[in-house]
């Protein structure tokens, strides 16, 4: 039989019985809708965060505290502090692959200025910082070596922080109260953003390491120290040298672990992705779930399709259908319907995604390849959902089925 | 290509024992049958006797439990669900007595049905011989319509189109007139007579000795046998009937 003329039957049969094909229909209509939303979803979260590992500044490595298991890089949470100053100063001293070196000390607190008080993220650095991070001013200038050595009550503003305490004039000049002491504002920095997990990262000042060790020491913990390579291909032995540095500084004798834990951009870009991943494929996998119920519907009203046409199914065998023609014409019956469902599925799923993007500002990324899928997908659904009851027809007996009433 | 001496219909020792075993039913019980090309021939006999039994394995449909069944000389025995189908599709039209059309269809589309599994490709799609069939059965103008739009004797005439549309050897009727009234009865002999007088042969099953008196020739069944094979001397002429019944009224 001619595709044509079984793709002709299959649609003069489904037209039919349109409410019931359309409420059939309306299972793998949103179950293809539901897979490509949450697919977008995930998808669209994992380029944020691709975005913004990126974003951290280029050819850069970070040192933490605490040991890690062996290559488990998601466990690196530090057990107990052993990064300092010195531990930073050392690596900038001694490190020849490390084009800039910056410890990173952070801290919560109360800052007042301008236009009232504001309670956010103070982190001490030094100068590097900003070209570890790629991270340009608006207006004024980052802190300098001067600043750092001559212990400077001075400070650069994140955007979020600029906005709030001085929403109508530029802040640079003014004076603010950090933790009450006073400091001068010198910069302010360019907006990056809020991290996928939603946290503002504008949202935030930067002083000295030097000022925020001689000012506000008992509220800092050294967290980090970063570090930016030359080049990229320098970064697996720079991490080499950071850590004969770091283990030399903190005197770890030789068959100990270490007690800090060195990553670069790609492990924290794969420790992000795996957990964003996780759960995309989670939201995909629920989504996937409608997609079988609608299966199932199809399925069912094919086996409801096969009884009533019985006498049907055995006209066509008494008049010289083989059984794979019954076979067939059902098969591509099904099919249709589920190809017709994705379809719209598809086009439904592409609005809620464009719908959804709109509403709640989130990052939906919606790729051909999950269109080209859920398509494959609904068609596989219909292949496989149709081939039960296919067979079905397909077994009659055309005596019995010519009898059937 | 079958030449005119090989018989349309050879069945030798046929039987067909339904539901083997303590309650078996032996539907046929040894039939010995010859039918020739061109023939006419009613089947007659009480309910049970094995009529239709007997017309589903002529038609292919169903296989003798043993013995030796040829159609235009080809030996089904062994033949697989699929040669079966094809034997149908290449030799055998259909004509049933609930007309079994496929409902919502039209005329011209239940004819083209047979077309679709035509695997010999006969039929080129651009020169379809389902509209000539539908004239040939008096149905040109109705083409179009849907079986629920037609009557009995018309919705009979378009199965009987359907049966013929793809040129067979061999046409079966089991019990056509039986759910239509007498006169329409007629009118669907008269049609059958007029085919086979165009060279198609024609088997058909009937209670009724008044549609039997149409044939050529009448085979009675009883129990599974073969108790009488007569040829009819002067057949009826149903279209000769129906013209004195318009001159009558
Ligand atoms: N599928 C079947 N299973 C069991 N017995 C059957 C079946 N078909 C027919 N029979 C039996 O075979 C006998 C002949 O039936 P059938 O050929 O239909 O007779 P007819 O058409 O002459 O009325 C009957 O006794 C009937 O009950
Ligand atoms: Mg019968």
């Amino acid at each position: 039989m001619k595709a044509s003329a079984l793709v002709r039957i299959a649609t003069q049969s489904i037209l039919r019985n349109k409410m019931r094909t359309l409420l059939t229909m309306l299972g793998i209509v949103i179950g293809v809708a539901a897979v490509i939303v949450m697919v977008a979803v995930g998808q669209g979260a994992q380029a944020n965060i691709e975005a913004q590992i990126r974003g951290l500044g280029t050819n850069m490595l970070m040192v933490m505290a605490g040991s890690s298991s062996q290559g488990g890089v998601s466990q690196g949470a530090a057990t107990f502090n052993r990064l300092t100053i010195e531990d930073a100063e050392k690596l900038e001293r001694e490190a020849t692959l490390l084009a800039a070196v910056s410890p990173v000390v952070f801290s919560r607190g109360q800052i007042i200025g301008g236009a009232g008080n504001w309670r956010t993220a103070i982190i001490g650095a030094a100068p590097n910082y900003q070209t570890i991070r790629d991270w340009p001013v608006d207006s004024g200038s980052f802190f300098s070596a001067a600043d750092l050595r001559s212990v400077r009550r001075v400070t650069v503003l994140g955007r979020t922080v600029a906005n709030a305490l001085f929403p109508d004039a530029d802040p640079v000049g003014q004076q603010i109260r950090v933790r009450n002491v006073p400091f001068t504002v010198i910069g302010v920095l360019t907006a990056k953003g809020q991290t996928a997990g939603g946290n503002d990262q504008d949202d935030t000042i930067l002083i000295p390491y030097t000022t925020a060790r001689a000012y506000l020491s008992g509220h800092f913990r050294i967290g980090q120290i970063i570090a930016s390579t030359f080049s990229p291909g320098d970064i697996p032995a720079a991490q080499q040298e950071i850590r004969a540095i770091m283990r030399e500084s903190h005197r770890i004798p030789d068959g100990d672990d270490d007690d800090f834990t060195i990553r670069n951009q790609d492990d924290i870009a794969a420790a992000a992705q795996g957990t964003t991943r996780v759960m995309s494929l989670l939201l995909a996998a629920i989504a996937s779930i409608s997609l079988l119920v609608g299966g199932i519907g199809i399925m069912n009203i094919m086996l409801v399709s096969v009884t009533e046409r019985t006498r049907e199914i055995g006209i066509r065998m008494a008049i010289g259908a083989r059984g794979s023609d019954v076979m067939a014409q059902f098969l591509v019956e099904s099919i249709v319907i589920s190809l017709v469902g994705g379809l719209i599925g598809l086009a439904l799923g592409f609005a809620s995604g464009v719908l959804l993007a709109h509403l709640t500002g989130w990052a939906v990324a919606m790729s051909p390849q999950a269109a080209l899928i859920a398509i494959a997908f609904s068609a596989a659904v219909g292949v496989f959902f149709g081939f039960y009851p296919a067979r079905k027809a397909a077994a009659l007996d055309p005596i019995q089925a010519l009898r059937y009433e | 290509m079958p030449t005119a001496d090989i018989p349309v219909i050879r069945l030798q020792g046929v039987t067909k024992v339904y539901s083997p075993g303590e309650n078996a039913v032996h539907a046929l019980a040894g039939v010995d049958l010859e039918i020739r090309r061109g023939e006419l021939v009613a089947i007659m006999g009480a309910s049970g006797s094995g009529k239709s039994t007997m017309m589903n394995i002529l038609g292919c449909l169903d296989t003798p439990t043993a013995g030796r069944y040829e159609l235009d000389g080809i030996d089904i025995t062994g033949l697989t669900k699929n040669a079966l189908a094809d034997l149908r599709s290449l030799k055998i039209g259909f004509v049933f007595q609930g007309f079994n059309l496929l409902a919502r269809t039209t005329a011209l589309e239940n004819v083209e049905l047979p077309l679709l599994y035509d695997r010999a490709g006969r039929f080129a799609p651009a020169a379809s011989p389902a509209p000539e069939a539908l004239r040939r059965v008096g149905l040109g103008e109705r083409m179009h319509h849907v079986p629920s739009q037609l009557s009995g004797g018309q919705q009979q005439r378009v199965a009987i189109a359907r049966a013929l549309v793809t040129n067979p050897s061999l046409i079966l009727a089991d019990e056509p007139t039986g759910n239509l009234d007498s006169h329409t009865s007629l009118e669907i002999m008269a049609l059958f007579q007029e085919l086979n007088a165009q060279g198609i042969t024609i088997v058909l099953v009937t209670h009724e000795p008044d549609i039997a008196a149409h044939a050529h020739r009448v085979i009675e069944m009883r129990d599974g046998h073969i108790v009488r094979d007569a040829r009819v001397d002067a057949p009826l002429d149903a279209a000769a009937e129906l013209a004195q019944l318009q001159v009558a009224s």
